[in-house]
């Protein structure tokens, strides 16, 4: 496992994404109400970039005419397909049997742990002052 | 909800054929709501502004269901220029033609003048969206391919568009949509099927359209779920109908196509149609063989969407049936119920079924071979 810088706090507020390739593999990664996330840009149906998207929630019904809408804001809608899948876990709720989009854990780092390392900062100019998003491969 | 698109690019999947392939149901799109006006009357274009147009349906525009994604198109599909999907060249050719190695592409264009009550205005936009097909995308690339769009409840102006365009090699096939005032196979429609068959142009034969009917047999459902399945309902209706007016024996050099319906049902509307049809013969005597027989002669199926049945070995005993003849893949680009090219069909085809599938079949079909 590999750890990437990807941007500074400032540049990836609530409610943005930022798309990357990292190792060859696109990745997205979110900020949501100050939490960050990250998945896998391909979807696993028919490989259409997944995380262009919306993020939606969750509808589940225990009975006819009875309608749970969870997981607000969390669940990405794939662009072409429609495929539903859970950011915090990759399941997807269309075909949880067959397929899982990767997830991959992503938080913040103080700037003067970023420096030490050891991080692959591949674009990302570093500083001790700032905060970065980080996320693990 | 902010949400940040990347610029968006080509297939994002690494896994994309290379094989050379023929998409038959690629949806060209206006990129403004004035596009057509070049090629309309000055007559009709204030008719527009000043009336609109007036569908064979209860709402005054716009689809029966809303279609789950914007336009009914992939999210990704949105032309860096601007414009709804479906309406840059540019963006078409870099985002489905070049990478997907698509040597023969149909245009399908819909939301044109097709199920429209005002049948002069009917007529006069399809002759528009005809023109603006050649200007706009098949005299600048010469991998696409029109369909003459036609008006469809007037067959006499609609053979008459047919006639119009008839040898003009930007044109390879007559465009119907499965929703109309009566099934397909009623005598209002034979002119069209007869300047078809003149031509020498398969019909196709589109999902979707308006009708004024239901778009269920048992009603108006609640859900845009029924409304993609009820597609393939559709269209079995249309080819009874078609098979048992004698539309194919009237008309046997008639090629059709059913588009965007599905084909898993084939076999099974065909076994039905044979058993009813041996016991009840003498009501429809002008058919004078087994419907079966008609299906596989003169029909041909596009594949998207296509189906996905749990074991592949179901896939295959269905298309044995059909014929690997006769299967037109296609991905309906930019709509959302896309096929991906490299993901739809399962492995242990063999190489001959594979390029007549992909592509073979579609250039015979549509005199390209």
């Amino acid at each position: 496992m590999a750890r990437h810088v990807i941007a500074a706090v400032d540049e990836l507020p609530p409610g943005t994404r930022k798309f990357l390739e990292i190792d060859g593999r696109p990745i997205a990664v979110f900020n949501i109400k100050g939490e960050y996330f990250g998945l896998m840009n391909r979807c696993p149906h028919q490989g259409a970039a997944l995380c262009e998207g919306p993020l939606i929630g969750l509808a589940q019904s225990s009975d006819p005419g009875e309608i749970e809408y969870t997981k607000l804001g969390e669940i990405i809608r794939c662009p072409w397909h429609g495929w539903e899948f859970d950011i915090r876990t990759g399941q997807s709720y269309c075909d949880p049997r067959r397929f899982r989009v990767k997830a991959y854990p992503a938080h913040v780092e103080p700037g003067a742990s970023v420096v030490k390392g050891p991080y692959v900062a591949e674009t990302i100019p570093v500083s001790i002052e700032s905060d970065y998003v980080v996320v693990d491969l | 909800m902010n949400i940040q698109f990347r610029e968006s690019q080509e297939a994002a999947s690494p896994l994309t054929t290379k094989t050379a392939i023929a998409d038959c149901d690629i949806h060209p799109a206006r990129a403004t709501r004035t596009e057509l006006y070049p090629y309309l009357a000055k007559r009709w274009q204030h008719h527009l502004e000043i009336y609109g147009v007036h569908a064979y349906q209860g709402m005054m525009e716009g689809p029966p269901y809303p279609k789950a994604q914007p336009n009914a198109s992939r999210r990704d599909a949105y032309p860096p220029e601007g414009g709804p999907q479906g309406s840059s060249l540019a963006f078409m050719q870099k985002q489905l033609l070049d990478p997907n190695n698509v040597q023969l592409g149909v245009l399908n264009p819909l939301n044109t003048g097709q199920g429209i009550r005002n049948h002069e205005l009917s007529a006069a936009l399809c002759s528009a969206i005809n023109d603006w097909q050649i200007d706009k995308w098949t005299s600048k690339d010469k991998r696409l391919k029109a369909s003459i769009v036609v008006g469809n409840e007037d067959g006499l102006s609609a053979a008459a568009e047919i006639r119009e365009r008839a040898g003009d090699k930007n044109f390879v096939q007559v465009l119907l949509l499965s929703r109309n005032v009566e099934p397909l196979g009623q005598r209002r429609y034979w002119p069209i099927y007869q300047a078809a068959e003149e031509a020498g142009l398969p019909v196709g034969v589109h999902a979707f359209g308006f009708g004024g009917n239901p778009i269920t047999p048992s009603g108006w459902p609640s859900y845009y779920i029924e409304e993609m399945v009820g597609h393939s309902q559709c269209q079995q209706s249309a080819l009874a109908s078609l098979v048992l007016e004698g539309v194919f024996e009237r008309f046997p050099k008639l090629k059709m196509v059913m588009i965007e319906a599905g084909f898993g049902w084939a076999p099974s509307l065909a076994w039905r149609l044979d058993k009813v049809w041996q016991r009840l013969r003498s009501e429809v005597p002008h058919v004078k063989r087994p419907p079966s027989e008609y299906i596989r002669d003169q029909v041909w199926w596009t594949t998207q969407p296509m189906e996905d049945p749990e074991r592949r070995e179901d896939l295959f005993d269905v298309i044995n049936w059909i014929g690997w003849d006769r299967l037109l893949f296609a991905t309906d680009y930019p709509h959302w119920d896309y096929d991906e090219p490299s993901r739809v069909l399962p492995a242990g085809v063999s190489e001959a079924n594979r390029e007549a599938f992909y592509l073979g079949n579609a250039k015979k079909l549509y005199g390209l071979a």
